[in-house]
Formats: structure tokens, C-alpha cells, sequence
């Protein structure tokens, strides 16, 4: 299997998870395990570009496939890719431990859907749990992210405006 | 949290599935794994042997057939979602699968795994009742034609023998007016109760140890919903009088 552009062999055990292969074998530790089955998404990575849960593959079922970690988002040294740089800017994640798995489902998020609506992002983000933001921020930066990883506009190159519409859910008062 | 001990198989073709499933004794089919992994993960499923029918080519398309649509068994659940051809003839379908956990689950997990599981509680198999289509299971013996009414026999329980590979789901056409609703207490996690309507049969799920039929005049009549933590089973029956009120009301 390839992961993050480099080869290398399946284990030899079929028992092996492909969370567990990544983080025991590889090294790649950046794909979390929260639940191990499939509830909480911290282990999402992209199966052949499209993101799934690695705790519920087995990591020989991986053979012959392509997988991205959060390691292989962008590579070392290089510039943040823009799901990551929007979440640094909008402080989308406290603990950081659910951040790798949010961060892959919202890649496959925005490559469904480049320009995603209110609706698409909180369906997009449903599989994936959050603890400590509440998630406000973390819409705010997938549409952040859909500004950066969107073609070159003038738009893009301007800084980050604070988001004039109200969050859900946040604040005291509801408009009158 | 770690599967127990199996041995695996990885078939090319349907054929050596069928092959290992006649010959082996306690196996499994894996597909999508999105409800077979957990299950293992758990130790709440110990099968000897696991046949991943993965590698198996050729066996994930979605076509046209007798004016409804076939479902094959690798087609992933977000392939099936995003097909214009199901959109068209069986939008039923497409809705349902909007409502299958997440979408990324729906791209490992398959049509015809969510069947062959029959977990009471999901909307494939409820859609497929209510439409009153088929799978078609396959095995050294030939194909057989298992309709949806014969198929869901108990809690995670259906007539597909140990030795059959479900092949394919045929839907139907749906008609108009169709509709799928159901109530959770969070968006993508298994329904509390719902209903399918699709013209005037109505199917219900998450509310008996299979899907079921019911009139939808009196949709409650001889339910014995089972009671949990997150619904007693009189807030289940309200809910199927309520969702197939909405339903019919469109």
C-alpha cells in the first residue's frame, strides 16, 4: 500500500487495524483513536482520496490503495494545506485531539462540495465529535478553508474578516 | 477493542467467495465492514473465518433492470447516493441514503451489507420492504431470488443461507408520492423509529425486531416496540403515528 506517496508492505497479521497499523507500525501517529468503532471520527484518513474511518478497516484490506494521513496533507516544510491553515486561523480546535479526523473528513468535504452551504457543512462535519469547541469555529473554518482552497480570486489573498452572521447556538440574546 | 482471532480470505471473483463459503464452516462476508468492524472490534461477532469480497472486480455497479434499479454488492453507499440513474428512477432510495449514518461512513459502507446486517433499526432494509424489492443471493448452488418480505427473519437475522453471497438489491421504481422520515436523537445515528412510504404501502423500522408493513391508517396496531435508554416503547409508537401522519400528509 502507498501512504502519503511511499510504499510499504501490509503487515502480516490480518488482525491489524489500519488506525493501529498507521500508528504502531508507520509511526504515523497523527491519526487518532478515540472510540474504535466508528462513532467519534478522530481516525478518518482518505482511502484512495476519499475520506473513511481506519478503525474499521482492516489494515491488509488497505493493499494496493492509496492512503493520505494528516502527516501527508502537506509535506514537511512546505506551507499548511488550506483545511489545516483554516483551521490554525479560526482556532478551529482546542484539545486537538479530534483535529486530524476533522480535518481529513472536511478535504473529502470540500472536494464534494467546493462551495459548501450552511446545511452541507454541519452534514459534513456530523460524523466527526468535538469535545471542547462546540463547533462553531470549526464551521468557520471549513468556510475559511473553502476560501483558501479555492482558485486564485482577489478574495483569497485577503486576510481573515471576522464572520458578521451570527453563530448558532452562541451568544445570549436571539435577535429581536 | 481489537478484532478477535479469524482467518481471511480475500477472493478475486464470485466464484471462489461462493467456493469459500460453501466449504467454510462459521464465516463471514466482508464488505463495507461499516457495521461488520464495529461488531468485531466489540467481540460481539466471533466468526472464524472473514471471506472480504474487496478484491472481487466487476461487482459495484448500479444499472437499470425491469424498470428499477440494481445495486451490486461492492456499490458503496455514497456511489448509490451520487448516482443520477438512481436519482432518477428510485429518488426513495437516494433520500434514504442521506440518512445512512455519515457520509463518511457511506463511502466504505454498501447497499446490499446494510440488507444482508438487517439491523432492525436501518433504513435500507425498510426501503427495500416497502418498495417490495429483491436481493438476489448466489452460491454454488445457483441464484436465488429472495424477496423483501421473505428476507428479514429476526434481529440481525434473514433467510440468506451461510453458503449464499448476496449478489445484488433490486429496487423498484419508486413511485410518487414517496417519502422516508424518521426521528434520532442525533443526525446520522440510528432511528428512534421511522417510516417509508412509497405510494400507499408504508414500512416501518427501528420499532420490531424487523422491518414491517403496517396500514397507514392505523400504523401502531400490534407493534411491541422494545424500551432503551433513549426511547420508552410509547414515545416509539407515538413517533410511527406522528411520521406516518407527516408522511401521508404530503
Amino acid at each position: 500500500m502507498k501512504v502519503n506517496g511511499f510504499a510499504h508492505p501490509a503487515p502480516s497479521d490480518p488482525r491489524r487495524l489500519l488506525s493501529d497499523h498507521l500508528r504502531h507500525d508507520l509511526g504515523l501517529t497523527g491519526t487518532h483513536v478515540g472510540c474504535e468503532h466508528g462513532v467519534c471520527g478522530c481516525c478518518t484518513i482518505l482511502l484512495d482520496g476519499a475520506p473513511v474511518r481506519s478503525c474499521l478497516m482492516l489494515a491488509v484490506q488497505a493493499e494496493g490503495h492509496e492512503v493520505t494521513t494528516i502527516e501527508g496533507l502537506a509535506p514537511e516544510g512546505a506551507p499548511l494545506h488550506a483545511v489545516q491553515q483554516a483551521f490554525h486561523e479560526c482556532h478551529g480546535l482546542q484539545c486537538g485531539f479530534c483535529t486530524p479526523g476533522f480535518v481529513m473528513s472536511v478535504v473529502g468535504l470540500l472536494e464534494q462540495h467546493p462551495q459548501p452551504t450552511d446545511e452541507q457543512i454541519d452534514e459534513g462535519i456530523a460524523g466527526n465529535l468535538c469535545r471542547c469547541t462546540g463547533y462553531a469555529s470549526i464551521r468557520r473554518a471549513v468556510k475559511r478553508a473553502a476560501v483558501l482552497s479555492a482558485p486564485l480570486t482577489p478574495d483569497s489573498s485577503t486576510p481573515l474578516t471576522p464572520d458578521p452572521s451570527p453563530l448558532r447556538g452562541e451568544g445570549a440574546n436571539p435577535p429581536t | 477493542m481489537k478484532p478477535p482471532r479469524f482467518e481471511y480470505h480475500a477472493p478475486s471473483t464470485i466464484d471462489e467467495a461462493c467456493a469459500l463459503l460453501t466449504s467454510l464452516e462459521d464465516a463471514k462476508v466482508l464488505a463495507g465492514g461499516q457495521s461488520l468492524m464495529p461488531l468485531l472490534n466489540f467481540r460481539l461477532a466471533r466468526p472464524a473465518h472473514l471471506v472480504d469480497i474487496n478484491r472481487v472486480a466487476g461487482l459495484d455497479r448500479i444499472y437499470e433492470r425491469d424498470g428499477g434499479v440494481g445495486v451490486q454488492a461492492l456499490a458503496r453507499q455514497a456511489a448509490v447516493e451520487d448516482s443520477e440513474l438512481v436519482a432518477r428512477v428510485c429518488p426513495l432510495l437516494s433520500d434514504a441514503l442521506r440518512l445512512v449514518a455519515h457520509r463518511v461512513i457511506r463511502n466504505r459502507g454498501t447497499v446490499c451489507g446494510s440488507i444482508a446486517h438487517a439491523d432492525p433499526a436501518s433504513e435500507l432494509p425498510a426501503v427495500l420492504l416497502a418498495l417490495g424489492g429483491h436481493v438476489v443471493a448466489r452460491s454454488k448452488r445457483g441464484d436465488r431470488k429472495i424477496e423483501a418480505g421473505a428476507l428479514f427473519a429476526g434481529v440481525f437475522e434473514t433467510s440468506i443461507a451461510p453458503d449464499e453471497l448476496v449478489v445484488e438489491a433490486w429496487f423498484p421504481r419508486s413511485p410518487k408520492p414517496s417519502a422516508i422520515l424518521e426521528e434520532s436523537r442525533r443526525h446520522g445515528d440510528f432511528a428512534l423509529a421511522g417510516v417509508v412510504r412509497a405510494g400507499d404501502r408504508l414500512a416501518l423500522f427501528g420499532v420490531a425486531p424487523t422491518p414491517v408493513v403496517a396500514d397507514a391508517k392505523d400504523p401502531a396496531r400490534g407493534l411491541q416496540p422494545s424500551g432503551d435508554l433513549e426511547a420508552t416503547p410509547e414515545f416509539r409508537l407515538h413517533l410511527v403515528r406522528v411520521l406516518t401522519e407527516k408522511a401521508f400528509a404530503a
